[in-house]
Order: structure tokens, then sequence, then C-alpha cells
């Protein structure tokens, strides 16, 4: 079995070009359902943006790393990450937002540390995708420990519950991502990375619910994502992850 | 709901009591920065009785933390923030004399009781575009605070910036999404 080799700074590189990337325009997708939704501010701000960040809260940093388990990265991979910021918010005048600690409030100065995940997958590639998120929507995230006896409808109860809390202070139309089953991190982990899903839930079952809960939202919503994990006999976990119209995300695959 | 009003800076009372909630406004003058990190240290000050950097007389405060001006330009992109972060210290400040305060999202009670008693106004601005927003600002100066970076209070020169009515100053409130 051969292992293919991989230098961390092609990690810095490629996290500086997404992040800036990410910041000045978005994806494809989102701009289809921006349109489709039709607030005028919104659209020429993204169409417009003078090469300037589209939001002022660049955000803090999500950077996941899908590892093909036939990669060896050479070098410190978090501070490759991090250089890989600290290179973006200089050269793409990007916010610096991150304070080092939450109760003492030093701000790090380059929007250091990235939150960063890894999963290892099959193969022998690097995927790497930069998710900025602000924290006007960020904040609105919810997560409910609920009861199996809570079922369907308890789930959306809170779905929906969430979603009428997050607008106007989460700059709507939002993208509501949903992480279902799990345990209590899985879940918020879940629920993030859905509102970044452009296609529906693979299960009929569950693009069926997305489906509904859009219908139930589209005043101020662009879309519903749910995904769904094997779960306890005692548990029912429920988060929901908020994503504003600046719904930023860039990804490339080494 | 009135689609065009254009106003200047300082607010007179007199201004503040034709807008009503919903109206579309834009603002022309100078307007200050000001979000989590300075609303703090604008409460202690007045807290000791200590002067203000700014004097509040008939200002608006705008909640942003603008990104950094790239060469060329006067600021970088510059939307609203959430402005119910600041309301535990937004009644001494109307109270100071502040007549009007830009954001985005809803206030606490407290914060629609003292735009009431004091005549105020709150608007907010569009949120998520702080690329367009920026068009509207001519001039950025840090005012106070230079050490909290983005959170540092600015002064901006602004030029029609577009604003919309949240709360009036008869407490009266208007949200597209409420």
């Amino acid at each position: 079995m051969s292992v293919r080799q991989i230098d961390a700074g092609r990690l810095t590189d490629a996290v500086a070009e997404l992040y800036v990337q990410a910041c000045l325009v978005l994806p494809e997708w989102v701009k289809e359902r921006l349109y489709a939704f039709g607030n005028p501010y919104i659209i020429e701000n993204f169409e417009k943006n003078g090469n300037i960040p589209l939001c002022q809260d660049t955000g803090m940093a999500a950077v996941y790393l899908e590892v093909g388990q036939d990669v060896h990265l050479t070098g410190d991979i978090p501070a490759a990450v991090d250089e890989g910021v600290r290179r973006a918010v200089k050269a793409g005048y990007l916010r610096s937002s991150i304070v080092a600690d939450p109760l003492r409030r030093q701000n790090t100065g380059d929007n250091t540390p990235a939150a960063l995940y890894y999963d290892i997958v099959p193969g022998d590639k690097l995927k790497i995708t930069v998710a900025p998120r602000g924290f006007g929507c960020e904040n609105k995230a919810r997560i409910a420990m609920l009861a199996p006896a809570d079922g369907i409808e308890g789930v959306k109860a809170f779905v929906l519950e969430t979603a009428k809390m997050a607008v106007p202070d989460a700059c709507p139309p939002v993208m509501i991502g949903v992480g279902i089953g799990g345990n209590f991190d899985r879940a918020a982990y879940m629920a993030k990375k859905a509102t970044l899903r452009p296609e529906p839930n693979p299960d009929p079952f569950y693009a069926g619910m997305e489906q509904e809960l859009y219908e139930a939202t589209k005043k101020f919503s662009i879309g519903v994502r749910i995904t769904a994990a094997p779960t306890h006999i005692a548990g029912l976990p429920c988060a929901v992850s908020i994503g504003c119209h600046s719904l930023r995300c860039a990804s490339e695959e080494l | 709901m009135n689609q065009d009003i254009h106003i200047t800076t300082p607010l007179t009372d007199e201004v503040i009591k034709t807008l009503r909630a919903g109206d579309a406004v834009r603002i022309t003058g100078v307007i200050y920065t000001a979000r989590d990190a300075a609303h703090k240290k604008l409460a202690e000050l007045l807290a000791a009785g200590e002067p203000l950097p700014f004097d509040p007389a008939g200002q608006i405060v705008y909640y942003t933390g603008p990104t950094p001006a790239p060469p060329g330009r006067p600021i970088g992109s510059c939307g609203p923030t959430t402005s119910y972060r600041m309301d535990r210290y937004t009644p001494a400040l109307l109270a100071a004399g502040l007549k009007g305060m830009i954001g985005k999202g809803r206030r606490g009670q407290a914060v629609l009781d003292a735009i009431r008693e004091n005549t105020c106004v709150y608007f907010s601005a569009e949120g998520g575009c702080g690329a367009l927003l920026a068009n509207y600002v001519k001039r950025c100066d840090v005012v106070a605070f230079p050490e909290l970076g983005t959170e540092a209070m600015h002064r901006l020169e602004v030029e029609d910036f577009p604003v919309s009515v949240f709360c009036d100053c008869t407490g009266e409130l208007y949200s597209p999404y409420l």
C-alpha cells in the first residue's frame, strides 16, 4: 500500500486562499436561493461587493479536513491551518474577531485559532473546506435533549421555535440546519454541517420533513437541511444551527 | 410608512417625532460606531461620572465592527451587528443624551421604554450587507479606545446611509420579520 505525502505548507496555502474566497464569493447554490428570495439589498451586496468582505463579521473560521487514510500529512497540522487563517486575514483585510479566552477576552489580533475538525475517509486525497460563520447567527443556535416520547412533533416544534427566535437578529433569510440523534455533541456538529449541504437528505422520510419545515419558515428562510444519526434508547438529541444569508463556504481537494 | 425620508445628524426631537416605525430613512452626517467592548467602557465612564470620549447629545451610535479598510477605501465591510447585546448599557447612554441607534434585531423592554421616555429612535440597517453599506461611508477615524481594534469607537461621515425605523419614539415597532 503506497502512502501519499502532502506537505502541511500546501494546507496553509489552501486555507489562506479559501478563507478569502469564502468571504467574498457565495456558493452558486446559495446565490440561486437568494435570487429566488428576492431581497434587492442582499442581491446587490453579493453581486457588487467591490472586493471587500460580504459581511464585516468574517467569522470564526471553521476548517473541515477530510483526510484520506492513505495520506501522510507532514508538519504541524493545526499550526499550518492557523498560518493559513493568519495570511488570509492580512491579505483579504478580514476582521480579527477571536478572543483568546472566553472570559478574559483579549483579541488574538489575527483571527486565530480556527475551529478545526478532521474526518478520516478512504482514499489518498485531502479535502479542505473553510466555512467562516459569523456570530450573529451562531448565537442563535440551540440544542435540546428531547425525550423519545417527544417524537417527530417534538422535533418539529423545537426547530420552528428556534428558527422564529433567530430572526430578525440573525440575518434573514437563513439556512436552518438540524441534527437529530447521535449524542449531545454529535447533534450540534451535524446541525452545523447540515446548513452547508445543498442537496436534500437522501432518505425520503427526512427529505419530506425538510420540505415541510421549509414551507413553514420560507418567509425568512432559504432552506432546511436535516442530518440524522443513530442514538440511545433513552434519548432524542435535537440541535438547530442557523446560517445567515452570507452562507460562506469554499472547498478544495489536494 | 414613508419610503424616502432624508435626515441629517445631530438629531433633534422635532425630527425624531416625525419618524414612524417602518419608515425608510437616509442618514447624512456624522455617526459613531460602538459595539460590545466600547459600550462596556462607555458605561464604566458614565458610572464613574467621568466625561465620555464624544458628546452624545443628539448623536447616533452605529453598532458595527468594520473590517480593515483596504487601500483606497475609507472603511471595509461595515454592516450592523445584533443590537440586543448592547441592551444593558443603552438606557444610561440615552439618559446621557444619545438620540439614535443603528443595529439589527430585537431590543429588550428596558431599552424600548428608554427610547420612549427620552424621545429617541432605533434604526435597523440591512443585516449581512456590510459590503453594500460601506459605499455610504465617506470617511472613518478612530476617536476612542484604539486598543480595541475593530471594537474601537470610530467617527464615520456618512451620506444617504440607508436604514429603516425599527422602534420610533412612541415605542411602535416594525420589522418585516416580526
